[in-house]
């Protein structure tokens, strides 16, 4: 900083040297200001512990836990059933996420994939089955006809949309979604369930900006 | 018993002189591959179609039925195994409110669903029948769906 620059009596004009060379004492000013070592942990480490050690949140520890291992509840109501068949097999393969066990009962399962057409007769039984599912849990419409009722909106028999029945975290549209859309809906789940909170005041609810959970259990109270 | 591997269809005309000869008064017309039958006598008719040897129809493959506005037809398509053959025989009733038909529940026990089925659907009540509820729709609903006048 202190030698004259070689570019003096160059090109540039000199105030925008004398300008140039004021920043840079400022940014060399806070860069050897600011750098302070790290503090020491506030846990003291065994030494034979040393680098086995990862320091994170609960929320991050417990919500990277649940969306690792999503276990559907076996669920198909019309075609597709099939393409939710097809993503679990070898081809796209569900097991990446942690989910190739599709559990016969709801009681093991913590998410619902709603594949297919949800007639009036049938939604007692899907209520039903939502209930049995150990909380947390959540529910994706899979299809234009659990979404909305799709091309059999208005019918006499058919319920225009799952989330009539139960709540619905992602709707995936499409008649029926391709696996590869059905993946992505998963993972747009995965992204959901990151952001929960898990402790304090306001436990069981997501961070702010992502939509709120209604818990059906306030609701009917 | 033919010879043939491939399943034919029986000619009504033929179909019908059985018919009437067996259960007289039964038979109302006939056309091509299709025998039309007495509402009343659709019974006994179809006793006589599951039981008489040369005919033999051992499979009732469907039970459906179409409205016509001024009348509801109800269709039965038969198979022999035996004789490789088919019928279908048809029944027109008129009316739109309380219709019924003989229940064929005794000679086809295949009838069951498909019979709550065209009940619960088209609004056809077949008489004899051990349970006759909807099986579609749920206890309680209005109407039945699939007649024209429906909506």
């Amino acid at each position: 900083m202190t030698q004259d620059s070689p570019l003096a009596g160059g090109p540039l004009p000199s105030r925008t040297w004398a300008v140039d060379q004021e920043e840079g004492q400022r940014v060399q000013h806070l860069k050897d200001t600011s750098l302070e070592p790290l503090a020491e942990p506030l846990i003291e480490v065994p030494d034979d512990l040393k680098g086995n050690l990862v320091v994170t949140s609960v929320d991050a520890l417990v919500n990277w836990s649940r969306k690792s291992a999503l276990w559907p509840v076996t669920f198909g109501l019309a075609c597709c059933a099939f393409e939710m068949i097809a993503t679990a097999m070898g081809r796209f393969d569900i097991a990446r996420f942690g989910m190739e066990a599709f559990r016969a009962s709801p009681r093991q399962a913590d998410l619902m994939i709603v594949a297919g057409t949800v007639t009036w007769k049938m939604s007692p039984a899907i209520q039903r089955i939502y209930e049995q599912m150990a909380d947390p849990k959540w529910v994706i419409a899979m299809g234009v006809c659990a979404t909305s009722g799709g091309p059999y909106y208005g019918s006499y028999s058919v319920v225009p949309g799952v989330d009539h029945i139960v709540p619905v975290d992602v709707y995936v549209p499409g008649c029926p979604p391709r696996p590869d859309a059905l993946l992505y809906g998963i993972m747009e789940l995965h992204e959901k369930i990151k952001k929960y909170r898990n402790v304090g005041a306001s436990a069981g609810r997501p961070l702010s900006g992502a939509s709120p959970v209604p818990n059906p259990d306030e609701a009917a109270a | 018993m033919s010879a043939s591997t491939t399943v034919q269809p029986l000619e009504a005309e033929y179909l019908a002189g059985l018919v009437d000869e067996a259960v007289p008064g039964s038979v109302v017309r006939w056309e091509d591959l299709t025998l039309w039958l007495e509402p009343s006598r659709v019974a006994d008719a179809a006793h006589f179609l599951r039981n008489s040897p040369n005919l033999d129809f051992q499979f009732l493959n469907a039970i459906s039925a179409v409205d016509y506005i001024d009348h509801i037809e109800v269709v039965y398509h038969l198979t022999s195994f035996t004789h490789r053959h088919t019928a279908v025989i048809k029944t027109k009733l008129f009316g739109r409110e309380q219709l019924s038909l003989p229940s064929v529940y005794n000679i086809w026990r295949g009838a069951d669903f498909q019979e709550r089925e065209v009940w619960d659907l088209m609004g056809v009540r077949f008489e004899g029948h051990p349970n006759l509820k909807r099986i579609m729709l749920w206890e309680g609903f209005e109407g039945h769906p699939l007649r024209k006048d429906y909506l």
